[in-house]
C-alpha cells in the first residue's frame, strides 16, 4: 500500500513539473549520443589539437638539446601523417574516458543512456581501426575486444545543454600517476615536493613531454578526478584562482629544470604544462594527486 | 649524427660494439612482445618447452599495433613502457636474445642481463607510432592470435630507428641525459 501511494506521489512530482509551464525540455535521442561517441573517439585519435601542435613548436625554439629537438620534430611530424592519412596517432588508442555534462532540463530519450556511450565507443574503436585496450576482470585479463566498457563521469548541470567530451587515455602515462593524502602542515611545499617527485620518478615513462594534471583538496576519489579533469584543460589556459595559477607557474619552471626532456633522454622539455584543479578540503586533509597526460594529449568534444 | 646500420639477426660483436646515445637503423625480422605474450614464453621456458621463435640473435619489439586499415601492412606501432617486460626479460636474454626495443627506463636485473649475457636495449621514440609504422614493411603474427594486439607479430623492418638506452657495460642513456641537462 505504502508504495502505490509512494509512485502515486511520484508521478505526481513529475507530473508537476511537467505542468509547471516555461521549462524547456530538449530531448535527445541514444542514436545520436551514439554516432557522436563513435565520431569523437576516432577524431581524437587521428587529430592531434592544434594547441599541442602549438605546444611542440614553442618547445622547438626552447629546446637546448639536439636529441630534443630531433624528437620534437618527430612528434610534429607524426602528427602530420595521422592526421593526412586517417591513423592513430599512437598505437595506444587508450581508454576511452568520457565526462558527460548533462543540463537539467534534458531528457534522453531511445534507450539507456550509458549503454548509448559504450555502443559508440564499441562503433568507433572497431570502424577507425583502432586497438582494443580493455580487458573485462583485471585478474583474469581477457580483452572484451571492442574496447567497452567506457569511464564515463556524469555531472548534472542547470541548463538545456548535454555536453560530452571524450579523453582517450593511455596507460604507460596513466600508470605513473600518483595520489597521497597529505598533512594540513605540509603546506604548498608539501604540494610542490610530492608533484616534482611524482614526475622525477615517472621519468621516461610517460613519454615526455607530459601535461601535468594536478587535483589538490576533496576526498581521496574526488582528488583523483580533480587531477584527470585538469587534463582537459587548452594548454596555455591558466587556473582562474591567482594562487593557484601562480603554483601552476612555478611547478612548470621546476618540472622543467629536471633535465627529463622528450623521451627521457634529456632536455629542457619534460612538461608541455602544469594544470591544478582544487576544491574544498577536510580540515584534517590535504590531498594531492598527480595525473599524467603524454604528449598525445587527446580530446574532442560534442555539444548538443 | 652517424647512424649505425644493422641486419637482424645480430651476433655478440654487432652488440658489443654500441654504446648508449648511438643512433641504430635496424632491418631484417624482428619479433613483437608485451606483458601477455612474455608470460607465455617464460612459462615455456619454466617446462622446458620449445618458443614460438628461438630468441638467439634476435630482437623483440614491446609494441601492441593497432589494426591494420585495408591495403596495408600495420597499423600505428610505436613502443610501450618497457619495465612491465623487466621480470621477464633476463630470461630471454639469457636463450641469446641481443636486443629489446621498447620506451622508458629498465630495471637493474634488466641492465645485469644485457651485461652478463652481451646483450643491448633500445628505445624508439613513443608516440610517434603513425610515423614509425612506415619503417614496417610485412606483419604476420606467428604465435598466440587469441591475445589479440598482444599476439607474437613477426615483423619485417627496413631503416626502423632506434637509439642505444643500456649498452653490454651497463650504460644507461637516461641517467646520462639528466645529468646533463637537469639545472640545480
Amino acid at each position: 500500500m505504502v508504495w502505490i501511494l509512494l509512485f502515486l506521489l511520484n508521478r505526481k512530482v513529475v507530473a508537476t513539473i511537467q505542468q509547471g509551464g516555461g521549462t524547456k525540455i530538449k530531448t535527445v535521442n541514444t542514436t545520436a549520443i551514439t554516432e557522436a561517441v563513435a565520431r569523437m573517439s576516432q577524431e581524437a585519435n587521428f587529430y592531434l589539437g592544434q594547441d599541442v601542435l602549438e605546444g611542440f613548436q614553442k618547445a622547438l625554439d626552447t629546446e637546448i638539446s639536439a636529441t630534443g629537438k630531433g624528437i620534437l620534430q618527430q612528434l610534429l611530424e607524426n602528427a602530420a601523417i595521422a592526421s593526412d592519412e586517417q591513423v592513430p596517432m599512437c598505437q595506444d588508442t587508450g581508454y576511452a574516458v568520457i565526462f558527460v555534462e548533462l543540463g537539467q532540463d534534458v531528457r534522453i530519450e531511445g534507450g539507456d543512456f550509458y549503454e548509448a556511450i559504450h555502443a559508440g565507443v564499441r562503433k568507433g574503436y572497431t570502424e577507425g581501426y583502432l586497438r582494443k585496450s580493455i580487458v573485462s576482470h583485471p585478474l583474469e585479463r581477457k580483452n572484451t575486444g571492442d574496447n567497452t566498457p567506457a569511464v564515463i563521469h556524469t555531472k548534472i548541470v542547470p541548463g538545456d545543454k548535454l555536453r560530452i567530451v571524450i579523453a582517450p587515455k593511455g596507460g604507460g602515462s596513466e600508470n605513473m600517476s600518483k595520489i597521497m593524502m597529505l598533512k594540513p602542515a605540509d603546506g604548498i611545499e608539501g604540494v610542490r615536493k610530492f608533484v616534482v617527485d611524482s614526475i622525477r620518478l615517472a621519468g621516461p615513462n610517460p613519454c615526455p613531454p607530459i601535461v601535468v594534471g594536478v587535483g589538490i583538496g576533496g576526498t581521496f576519489e574526488k582528488c583523483a578526478q580533480l587531477a584527470k579533469e585538469a587534463l582537459l584543460r587548452e594548454l596555455g589556459e591558466k587556473s582562474k584562482d591567482p594562487m593557484i595559477a601562480q603554483l601552476e607557474e612555478e611547478l612548470f619552471e621546476e618540472i622543467n629544470k629536471l633535465g627529463i626532456g622528450p623521451q627521457g633522454l634529456g632536455g629542457k622539455t619534460t612538461a608541455l604544462a602544469v594544470n591544478i584543479e582544487i576544491y574544498a578540503a577536510h580540515i584534517a586533509s590535504l590531498p594531492v594527486a598527480v595525473n599524467i597526460n603524454c604528449h598525445a594529449a587527446r580530446h574532442k568534444e560534442t555539444v548538443f | 649524427m652517424t647512424q649505425i646500420r644493422l641486419t637482424t639477426p645480430l651476433s655478440t660483436e654487432d652488440v658489443e660494439k654500441l654504446r648508449i646515445g648511438q643512433r641504430v637503423s635496424l632491418n631484417g625480422t624482428i619479433y613483437t612482445g608485451r606483458d601477455a605474450a612474455h608470460k607465455r614464453l617464460v612459462e615455456l621456458i619454466a617446462q622446458g618447452k620449445e618458443l614460438p621463435f628461438n630468441p638467439d640473435g634476435q630482437v623483440i619489439y614491446y609494441v601492441g599495433p593497432t589494426p591494420a586499415k585495408p591495403g596495408r601492412v600495420i597499423g600505428s606501432a610505436g613502443p610501450t613502457t618497457s619495465y612491465r617486460m623487466d621480470s621477464y626479460a633476463p630470461e630471454l636474454y639469457k636463450l641469446g636474445l641481443k636486443a629489446s626495443i621498447g620506451k622508458g627506463r629498465r630495471s637493474e636485473g634488466v641492465i645485469n642481463a644485457l651485461k652478463e649475457n652481451k646483450g643491448v636495449y633500445f628505445a624508439a621514440v613513443g608516440g610517434a607510432a603513425a610515423l614509425i609504422s612506415r619503417s614496417i614493411k610485412a606483419c604476420k603474427v606467428i604465435a598466440y592470435p587469441d591475445l589479440g594486439a598482444e599476439a607474437i607479430h613477426e615483423l619485417v623492418v627496413e631503416d626502423f630507428p632506434v637509439i642505444v638506452v643500456n649498452d653490454t657495460l651497463g650504460g644507461d642513456l637516461y641517467d646520462e641525459g639528466i645529468k646533463i641537462y637537469a639545472v640545480k
